[in-house]
């Protein structure tokens, strides 16, 4: 069953138009990577599918309803949570509380904050501390954290590995491996292209705001793959 | 003896400056707006008292029953309608904009009920006191509003320290799109925080008509004790805000046994060297957390 439609989507900042009519769809209980080079648009069309801006031109249904005219906190209540890069960990809550505000208008569902605590041991350890005095990996395993306390139907992960160590992003894909198996659909957007193909079962990449590859990972040779990315 | 009393007097009187402050920091803390109709907001709510003693021949602290509500719905509204619109763009649109509403509602006030001063009468409860022993004595209404100044101050600690509303509040602070992105509607967390803070300084509007006569050009006073309570104590810390109520409080007593006309001079002073030697406050939270 199709989660997700997207039609021919566009957006802009300002005057700066990123997107030029994405087409994608996602299908319940896939994990689906959304590839490219720094400034592909992955983000941004992150940002527009969780409505954190606004889409100029397009489509876009999710569970069989447009999300025209639907604010970002609403989105959250259909169940579509974006963790966004960067983490943005809120600095005056500790880690429990950025975790507790993650259910703030969440649905009932199979993550709880034991459920969450049990996936990143290092959460509930540190549960008092302020959220900012973690790690940068650590933090990333807070942002997921929290956009798991809400139920997600379909949890959009942007930017994963930036930033952290190898050891760390192994860790971050295990534990998304473990969050497809919680039937949790997944959107992945990554610059690092390895770690993310090993998991997905369908690719997007972007570039220049358009889809130039669209396919089943372990079909994809890598010189299409390149010539998708870097565009040669 | 007397000195004794007269910083007593002045501890009561900073649960009444507290609860000026406590609004205008929340609002402050929650969406970094400024509201310099703060006072006047104040005034309005005791008028409103004293129409409402008027009209149904009520006890002035029954009428709070009323007002309260009224004046955080008026807050929602504004929030709703004016004033979320000019968030993220700096200070200055919302200064300049409640600036306004201070010019509107002295002006309106003063359209309404004249500019004779009023006062409002809650039966005898403003001259009774307590005799403590030894020739001190407090007032029990000035006891009354301390107390209640406490009460409020507790419970908002205990909404924003504890409750899902609270984390909300302090996590739209923190960053409002992430917050969104959380799931949270900020437009109506912002509306219901200005009605949270026009509900407290209803009460402290009223307390303040009982405790001394008004005009409809007193806000703007009680907007700058705000602010003084405020810096004193730091902002972002709800006690901090007490004890800077409090030192105002008994700055201004103290200054004024001194010499009746330095009683709000003493006060400014004593805020100036709080500004001068401690900018961010005496309690003013490095990182809060766990509050």
């Amino acid at each position: 069953m199709t989660l997700l439609a997207v039609r021919e989507l566009s957006a802009s900042y300002g005057d700066f138009q990123a997107l030029f009519g994405v087409s994608l769809e996602v299908a319940e209980g896939e994990l689906v990577a959304v590839i490219g080079a720094n400034g592909a648009g992955k983000s941004t069309l992150l940002r527009a599918l969780a409505g954190a801006l606004p889409a100029a031109r397009g489509r876009v249904e999710f569970a069989g309803r447009s999300l025209e005219g639907r604010a970002a906190a609403g989105r959250v209540a259909l169940g579509l949570v974006l963790v966004p890069e960067g983490r943005r960990i809120f600095p005056s809550l500790s880690v429990e509380e950025n975790l507790r505000v993650g259910a703030y208008r969440g649905r009932p569902g199979p993550w709880t904050l034991a459920r969450v605590q049990a996936l990143f041991p290092i959460l509930r350890e540190r549960a008092r501390e302020p959220g900012t005095n973690l790690s940068g990996g650590e933090q990333q395993m807070l942002a997921i954290g929290r956009g798991l306390m809400a139920n997600p139907r379909l949890l959009l992960v942007d930017e994963i590995s930036l930033g952290l160590a190898p050891l760390v992003v192994k860790h971050l894909y295990e534990a998304l491996a473990t969050i497809r198996a919680e039937s949790t659909t997944l959107i992945v957007v990554e610059q690092d292209v390895s770690q993310v193909l090993a998991l997905a079962q369908r690719v997007y990449c972007l570039r220049k705001g358009a889809v130039s590859l669209e396919g089943v990972p372990a079909r994809l040779g890598r010189a299409q793959l390149a010539a998708a990315y870097f565009g040669t | 003896m007397a000195w004794l009393d007269t910083v007593l007097q002045g501890v009561l009187l900073g649960g009444l400056y507290a609860l000026f402050a406590t609004g205008l920091s929340l609002i402050f803390g929650v969406m970094r707006l400024v509201n310099l109709a703060h006072g006047d907001f104040s005034i309005l709510a005791a008028f409103l008292a004293v129409v409402a003693v008027g009209t149904w021949s009520i006890n002035p602290l029954l009428a709070l029953v009323v007002v309260a509500p009224l004046m955080a719905a008026l807050g929602y509204a504004l929030q709703w309608l004016v004033l979320d619109r000019l968030l993220g763009r700096g200070m200055l649109p919302a200064v300049l904009v409640t600036f306004g509403f201070s010019v509107i509602i002295q002006n309106g006030l003063l359209e309404l009920f004249s500019a004779d001063s009023r006062r409002l009468n809650p039966g005898g409860i403003e001259t009774a006191s307590l005799a403590l022993g030894g020739g001190l004595a407090v007032g029990w209404f000035s006891l009354l509003t301390f107390a209640v100044a406490v009460l409020l101050l507790a419970a908002l600690h205990l909404l924003i320290g504890r409750s899902a509303i609270g984390r909300a509040f302090r996590a739209t602070s923190d960053d409002d799109a992430t917050a969104a992105l959380m799931g949270i509607d900020t437009r109506r967390l912002h509306g219901l925080a200005m009605a949270l803070s026009l509900a407290i300084v209803a009460v402290a509007g009223v307390f303040l008509g009982i405790r001394t006569t008004f005009t409809f050009s007193s806000g703007p006073d009680r907007l700058l004790f705000a602010f003084e309570a405020v810096i004193i104590g730091g902002l972002g810390s709800l006690w901090g805000t007490l004890v800077g109520g409090v030192i105002l409080g008994v700055a201004q007593t103290v200054g004024a046994k001194l010499s009746p006309g330095w009683g709000v001079l003493t006060g400014h002073l004593v805020f100036l060297a709080v500004l001068l030697l401690r900018p961010s406050g005496l309690f003013a939270p490095s990182r809060r957390v766990d509050s």
